[in-house]
């Protein structure tokens, strides 16, 4: 049996008396692209906090490609990626730069013909010496998602990625990461309040409500199996009323 | 350990030099400064007192070797300030960089930083005012080695204090030096010193480099033992400061204080 990319088993966190994450069990497989739904606060970004070795999970595992992160956390990371609207590049390198030094760090390999592939790749060859942080929010994003690809991650976690980009570039950036997907190597965690694009790109979503899973399944199939029209019918729904989903 | 990453952190703090004269000049202005004041006081002390006493190896070479472990320190603590400064934490530890690599990253780049204003300040202790480093012999290795370590340690605990109790608390780690200073017995022999000062700078390795170097200057016999036991607490400070450090990392991992670090404080 293939190991999957991910597996999370029984993860808690709690903040003092606020839980925040509670017994959350799941897979991500090669190939896959899984939705982490949920209102503000049902406990998304603390689950990839964890997932990224930031956050110590007060209880479970966390296993990437087999490896235990609480055991061999940079072992686990060095195939791990990530990109997030609240973690730009440092604003005061170019763009250049700042994919040198997370190039070196995440030690690739031919690291100037990858960091050449990645600014053609998004767009920011015209940008390669302009620092960071004079960018627009869009560009920073873009800028964000190259060097998430810096390693070719084979696990790539995904906090609102196109939160700040403009229907097109958005629609170019899903594209691109479904191509990357396609290939049958990386698996990634998606998180969005964007359930058009939910529905667009993920393969499974599950719903979070106060930091445990409501719901689970095929996003284009899921909203119908609950009498919705849409997964933006259902979010909302969950959102509302989640101890009518199980929800506490 | 992988050198590579160690390299990442001081080629981001070469990005940020080459292109920022607020981050450059600092490496050599002050400590420059500072050899002139102390320079001309010397100077001036000199023709006023009629007992012949050379200031100039006594004063002046206090003060360089004073500031070069400030240099040190502040390199140390200035580069991992970047870190907070660009609220870099995130992307810095969600990777596969381990706390030593980058704790080596700050040592490596403050060895650079502080060899720069160690070389400004001799060039112009020597030009202007004569200082000659041949008067210390073989002994400036260990003093600035010791010197070194002890700065290397202070540095690593500052970046641990800023890392636990927010941005804010960068201001506990600039006037550390001066802390230090009146129990380092830069200027003066430790028996100036009141008894319970004096216990405390048996506890600090800058006191013996400036006591013996006293003595070195004096034509006396430089203590190596001494020399020996300021090596030992810089080395174990070293060992306290990577050690404070880790655990303020793990703290701050088990609280989500790195993941929410610009928040200051989770508790």
């Amino acid at each position: 049996m293939e190991v999957p990319v991910l597996d999370v088993k029984g993860l808690g966190k709690n903040y003092r008396d606020k839980i925040a994450v509670e017994s959350l069990s799941f897979q991500v497989g090669r190939g896959e692209i899984l939705g982490l739904l949920g209102p503000n606060g049902a406990g998304k970004t603390t689950t990839i906090n964890m997932i990224l070795g930031v956050l110590e999970p007060g209880s479970g595992s966390i296993r990437i490609e087999g490896i235990d992160l609480a055991k061999a956390r940079s072992k686990a990371l060095e195939r791990t990626n990530f990109a997030a609207v609240y973690a730009p590049l440092p604003g005061n390198l170019t763009v250049r730069q700042n994919l040198q030094v997370f190039g070196m760090i995440y030690g690739i390999r031919n690291r100037q013909e990858r960091i050449a592939a990645l600014l053609q790749e998004f767009e920011l060859e015209e940008f390669q010496n302009t620092k960071s942080g004079v960018l627009s929010s869009g560009e920073q994003t873009r800028v964000a998602l190259a060097k998430a690809m810096l390693n070719e991650p084979h696990l790539l976690l995904l906090d609102e990625p196109t939160a700040s980009l403009d229907p097109a570039t958005a629609s170019d950036i899903r594209r691109k990461i479904r191509t990357i997907v396609e290939k049958g190597v990386c698996g990634v965690l998606w998180t969005s309040h964007n359930m058009y694009e939910v529905s667009e790109v993920c393969d499974r979503v599950l719903f979070l409500s106060h930091g445990k899973v409501l719901l689970e399944g095929d996003p284009k199939v899921l909203p119908g199996e609950h009498g919705k029209e849409t997964l933006e019918e259902l979010f909302i729904s969950v959102a509302r009323e989640p101890l009518v989903y199980g929800g506490s | 350990m992988r050198l590579v990453r160690t390299g990442a952190v001081l080629l981001r703090y070469l990005y940020l030099l080459r292109g920022s004269p607020a981050r450059w000049l600092p490496l050599f202005v002050w400590v420059a400064i500072d050899i002139l004041l102390w320079g001309f006081i010397t100077k001036y002390l000199n023709s006023i007192t009629t007992s012949g006493l050379n200031f100039v190896p006594r004063l002046l070479g206090a003060v360089l070797f004073f500031d070069f472990f400030v240099r040190v320190l502040h390199g140390v603590a200035g580069v991992f300030f970047e870190d907070v400064w660009s609220r870099n934490f995130l992307n810095t530890f969600a990777s596969p960089l381990l706390i030593s690599e980058y704790l080596g990253g700050l040592v490596v780049t403050s060895v650079g930083s502080s060899i720069v204003g160690l070389i400004v300040m001799l060039l112009l202790a020597t030009g202007f005012f004569g200082l000659s480093f041949a008067v210390y012999g073989l002994m400036v290795f260990p003093f600035l080695m010791i010197l070194f370590l002890f700065g290397i340690a202070l540095g690593i605990v500052g970046c641990a204090i800023v890392m636990r109790f927010g941005p804010a608390s960068e201001w506990f780690i600039w006037p550390i030096p001066a802390m230090i200073s009146p129990f380092a017995g830069v200027f003066y022999p430790l028996s100036t010193l009141p008894e319970w000062m004096q216990v405390i700078s048996r506890l600090l390795p800058p006191a013996y480099v400036f006591e013996e170097m006293r003595k070195l200057v004096a034509g006396s016999a430089v203590s190596m033992s001494s020399l020996a036991i300021a090596a030992f607490l810089a080395i174990v400070y070293i060992a306290l400061a990577c050690w404070l450090f880790t655990r303020v990392f793990r703290y701050a991992v088990r609280t989500g204080l790195i993941a929410r670090y610009s928040a200051e404080s989770v508790s």
